[in-house]
């Protein structure tokens, strides 16, 4: 079977340095340059893979990014696998492996080719139809679906590559380095433009590098000749950075585009270590050139998919580029020019050509005549009706066509032959031309959609603007130069061009067969194996949209978007549906242009740098102690500090128990603290609290709940007046940040008027509570010449002073309902800090409690925890903080919400405490909240909120919130689980010490 | 991914900027004369529309100014940005 095939040495092939890979297992050779389709192809395996659908055997068809069929899985069974990689982007490198997907146990032998007999039952809407009934047994189907659902295996371990991420900013981008991106770089470098110009292949000129047509000149060369030259002062120009191997994938607005570097995919395992795989470049350009050329369309006729059957522009890159014959008997089909220059290349290799099936009834260019002469048969007028050959190609059967195109007559000619190639005409590639949001409009004579306009900072040349002819491209591309980068000459002036082919060209979206449609395969989406008649299907049932003839018919829909088809498909639905391609539209095409791997999209941004996270100045002491984390908000707190093994609850037991009875220390600096001057600093905080401020004493501290102004709970602190102009406002912890943008939210918009500075100082302090009845003795060691009598430092007061040399602020104010002091100093001080607390309250037994401590000791106290017992739904009046809410303000954050007829009603949820039956069973956080048992369906009264076992109260202790809770106490209520009822009792939230008489103990 | 040009700091990236919805929605200065619809109206009520668009946007990455846009929602076409207490400029 593998037999070498290469016909003629390739500058592009270096066959000094051979190559081995292995395919499917099998070890094949191949050179430097090859990509993994052109290696095969000289070993003459066109067979790489199976269909989606009907498993059928299918080999390489393209020789770019386009590609349908030859999509292959990449080092299979390793941590580095990749699915879905087209053949034809893959260059070889020693050691390589990949395989075929999709077929079981092997691409020749695959269990699943019977859905190919079986594919008259299997229509479009196949899985819709049949799995509606009867509906239980959906779990049943679904099992299977998901089996036999998507291509190619993901790894299931974690990528060992490294990827990354780049900003670019350039005058112009130009994405496509074929004769057209080319020379519109060239001339926008030349005129001090900042450029930049990628191409998704690792070698610079597109197709226009290996076009020979010797009728064809460009100053009197051939063009590749010519454009040789041009590549080769490309690089010698500055301000022009070229960048091979890249893949634009988005085109989004503002001229903000996305394009993957692929940067040691083609290295060897050796050369890869530790190098970047691939780089996503985020380009914004001044000006976008799009030079994204043309794809070359497939004829839709009876089985136009088997192995061999390829474009006629592929087979002529593989001859010219790669060096390599596709088949050794090959016959042309075509509706234009082009496929008698694919033929002409192989001639002139000494490739045999057979034939050349034209559905045109003539052509009269010098190339055809060419052709003709050098005795290679040509069929005019005629189409293929059938093909044969189950994993290759073997032969074709060809028919006279109609005049309208629409049947054939006549007898059946059979050919035999071992590749086919398939020239339709070229569909300019404008996928990221509508990505940009610019529109498309349908040109009749041409039968291709073109863009619509070219703005100031997007132009579209080459091909990919409708120009096809050498001529044409280099006139019209000189002047939308001109025109878009207001230069006055450019080097394209001068040239002199003179070109061959005429325009004569036949547009037949479905060829006819002899058999009838529904006998017939002519396939449209080759990896998702719709067909023609899938698609006539569609519109007889009834779909019209283009977007829901995609959606029903699979069309379009493969890791290859349908780039062959979706022309075809259009077109035959234009066609049945008796309306103009130009009303029909066409589906939306969608970034990325090509597959891009998750590893490219995130970057650097994995592991732990997934996310930012942040530390206090006291983390380091709280991992030295074997503290456990959490994390609030993007903080890394101290959750509990477990001794001894001890469970969470165990190490959450007794730091509660500790902080009561003698000394307990938190890390508080996550807290937000913003710094507020001005001489409006007072009434501004009026505004934004519900309670008054104006009147607190200079070195007085004020708990203050913030609303939004819909009435609901917002956020919660206490403020400290440090001046007559100054205060210091502490918010939770989650909350600073947007806490920070809302009060600035109205300084600048509503209230510009307002004298005051608001300056976030989270970072800036550390913060250490200390708290407990022997927190006092603790705090007089550390500053001893501070005053710390209830006379001179009350509850909710504030001092200065000085730890040594360090400055600290000290406020007296309490979240545990223990006599505590929240302790601030400079953040770099914040470990010094903890430890002289901590070798100071040694003898009273200072035991360092987190988070988990810091919610019971509060829970029991009754103090709520915005986001823990509120949810954007509670007002001040739910929560009955009505003694927070000014009655003699005229207005705040808020206010007018609270005298809404909602937030009136007497049967909102309200915050109270509830209290179990058995006083050792805990409540779940979460659990719902009824009256009545035995009811069906059940009214939901509410939920549990905060939930404990206080071993200070030595019972089980909850807040929850409970519709007209206010008015249910000592009522008895029931929280269902799962496996019982537990009975309850509405109870008072403040649990514990309700005097609060241990403020000043 | 808009290209922004605050009015403060020049052209800057659209991920370094917060929107803040619909644009000349004053509070009211005595919101308690209102009735429950009035103030309903200025509270929930905000336009959704295909076409030109008032809107508010943050620099919240930059110098964390509040300004206005003039933004098609069709195409986001930025058609003006000017400064908050500005008049906005006349369609």
């Amino acid at each position: 079977m593998t037999k070498n095939l290469r016909v003629k040495s390739s500058e592009y092939i270096d066959e000094t340095n051979r190559i081995s890979f292995k395919f499917n297992g099998k070890t094949y050779h191949g050179f430097k340059g090859d990509t993994l389709a052109s290696a095969l192809l000289a070993n003459n395996v066109h067979l790489v893979g199976r269909s989606f659908k009907y498993h059928r055997p299918r080999g390489i068809m393209t020789s770019g990014s386009e590609e349908p069929n030859a999509i292959v899985q990449v080092n299979p069974g390793t941590n580095i696998t990749e699915p879905n990689v087209r053949a034809t982007e893959v260059e070889i490198y020693e050691g390589l492996e990949a395989s075929s997907q999709n077929c079981w146990p092997s691409v020749e032998f695959d269990i699943g080719g019977i859905n190919n007999f079986l594919s008259p039952f299997f229509p479009a809407g196949f899985y819709y139809k049949t799995f509606m009934w009867p509906a239980s047994f959906w779990e049943k189907y679904e099992f299977f679906i998901r089996h036999s659902a998507g291509l190619g295996k993901s790894p299931t371990s974690s990528d060992p590559d490294i990827y990354d991420h780049r900003n670019i900013h350039c005058d112009v981008l130009v994405v496509g380095a074929g004769i057209s991106g080319i020379l519109a770089a060239k001339n926008a470098a030349k005129n001090n433009f900042k450029t930049l110009i990628v191409d998704e292949k690792n070698e610079l000129g597109g197709s226009t590098i290996f076009e020979n047509n010797e009728f064809n000149k460009i100053d009197n060369k051939t063009p590749s000749e010519w454009l040789k030259k041009e590549i080769k002062e490309l690089k010698n120009i500055k301000n022009l950075e070229i960048k091979t191997r890249t893949s634009v994938a988005a085109y989004h607005q503002y001229n903000y585009l996305l394009a993957r570097e692929n940067l040691t995919d083609h290295l060897e395992a050796k050369d890869k270590t530790n190098k970047i795989r691939q780089r996503l470049l985020k380009i914004r350009a001044k000006k976008v050139i799009l030079a994204t050329g043309a794809l070359e369309r497939p004829l839709i006729f009876n089985n136009n998919d088997r192995p061999g059957i390829m474009l006629s522009s592929a087979i002529k890159k593989y001859s010219e580029f790669y060096g390599v014959a596709c088949g050794s008997k090959n016959i042309f089909f075509t509706n234009n020019d082009s496929a008698y220059e694919s033929a002409l290349s192989l001639y002139n290799k000494g490739i045999n050509v057979k034939a050349i099936i034209d559905i045109r009834e003539q052509s009269e260019s010098k190339i055809v005549k060419k052709v003709k002469e050098a005795g290679i048969k040509v069929y005019w007028s005629h189409t293929i009706v059938d093909t044969a050959g189950y994993k290759r190609l073997n032969g074709i059967s060809i028919m006279k066509l109609s005049n309208d195109g629409t049947s054939v007559t006549g007898s059946k000619i059979s050919i035999s032959c071992d590749c086919l190639g398939v020239a339709g005409g070229w569909t300019p590639a404008v996928h990221l031309y509508t990505q940009s949001g610019s529109k498309l409009k349908f040109d009749e004579e041409k039968q291709i959609f073109l863009p619509n306009q070219n703005t100031s900072k997007q132009i579209s040349v080459g091909s990919c603007g409708g120009d096809f002819k050498i001529d044409e491209i280099i006139k019209n591309l000189n002047q939308k130069l001109k025109d878009n980068l207001n230069i006055k000459e450019t080097d394209l002036d001068n040239i002199k061009v003179e070109i061959d082919q005429e325009n004569s060209k036949r547009n037949i979206w479905l060829l006819p067969s002899d058999k009838p449609l529904g006998k017939t395969k002519p396939f449209v989406d080759y990896q998702n194996d719709a067909t023609a008649k899938d698609i006539k299907l569609a519109l007889r049932e009834g779909f019209r949209s283009i977007e829901h003839v995609k959606r029903y018919t699979t069309t379009g829909m493969g890791t290859d978007q349908g780039k062959l088809g979706n022309m075809h498909a259009l077109g035959i639905i234009a066609d049945t549906a008796g309306v103009k391609m130009g009303e029909l539209g066409t589906t939306t095409f969608r970034p990325p242009y090509t597959p891009l791997t998750f590893g490219t999209i995130v970057g650097r941004n994995v592991g732990k740098f997934f996310d930012i996270f942040r530390r206090t100045p006291m983390n380091d002491w709280h991992v030295e102690n074997k503290a456990e984390f959490e994390n609030v908000g993007q903080w890394k707190r101290a959750w509990y500090y477990p001794i001894n093994g001890e469970t969470m609850h165990q190490a959450v037991q007794r730091e509660s128990k500790a902080a009561r009875e003698s000394a307990g220390i938190l890390d508080a600096s996550t807290l937000g603290k913003i710094d507020i001057q001005g001489s409006d600093a007072s009434e501004f905080l009026n505004r934004v609290y519900t309670n008054a401020w104006s009147k607190l004493a200079i070195g007085k501290c004020r708990y203050g709940l913030m609303l939004n102004e819909d009435g609901m709970v917002y956020d919660d602190g206490v403020t400290t007046r440090l001046g007559e102009n100054h205060y210091i406002m502490t918010t939770t912890t989650g909350g600073a940040a947007n806490v920070l943008g809302k009060l600035e939210d109205y300084l600048q918009t509503e209230w510009p008027e307002l004298d005051v500075y608001l300056t976030s100082v989270t970072d800036h302090y550390a913060t250490a509570s200390l708290c407990g009845p022997n927190s006092k003795k603790i705090l007089k060691k550390i500053i001893p010449d501070l005053d710390l009598s209830d006379e001179n430092f009350p509850h909710m007061s504030f001092k200065e002073a000085h730890i040594g040399n360090i400055q600290c602020r000290i406020m007296r104010i309490s979240f545990t309902g223990e006599h505590s002091y929240e302790i601030n100093v400079q953040a770099s001080y914040g470990k010094d800090l903890w430890e002289k607390c901590m070798e100071a309250g040694q003898e009273f037994n200072i035991t360092p409690y987190g988070t988990e401590t810091m919610h019971l000791l509060r829970a029991e106290k009754g103090f709520i925890i915005v986001g823990q017992d509120t949810d954007g739904t509670m007002t001040p009046i739910d929560l009955q903080m009505d003694w927070i809410v000014s009655k003699k303000k005229y207005d705040f954050i808020g206010k007018r919400s609270l005298y809404r007829s909602d937030t009136m009603r007497e049967d909102r949820k309200q915050l109270v405490g509830l209290l179990t039956e058995d006083p050792n069973e805990v409540l779940e956080e979460g659990a719902q909240i009824v009256s009545e048992l035995n009811k069906s369906p059940v009214e939901m009264l509410g939920h549990v909120t905060s939930s404990y076992f206080s071993p200070n109260l030595k019972k089980s202790i909850a807040l929850a919130v409970v519709r007209g809770g206010k008015d249910m106490m000592g009522k008895k209520l029931f929280v269902p689980m799962e496996n019982k009822n537990i009975n309850v009792t509405v109870a008072n939230p403040v649990f514990y010490d309700e005097k609060n008489e241990r403020l000043n103990a | 991914m808009f290209l922004i040009n605050c009015p403060y700091c020049g052209e800057r990236d659209q991920q370094e900027f917060k929107a803040g919805g619909e644009a000349h929605i004053e509070r009211p200065k005595q919101p308690t004369e209102l009735s429950d619809d009035e103030w309903a109206e200025y509270l929930f009520m905000r336009k959704n529309i295909k076409g030109v668009q008032f809107e508010r946007w943050n620099h919240t990455h930059g110098c964390r100014k509040w300004f206005n846009m003039v933004r098609d929602t069709s195409n986001d076409e930025i058609k003006a940005i000017y400064k908050m207490g500005e008049k906005p400029p006349s369609q």
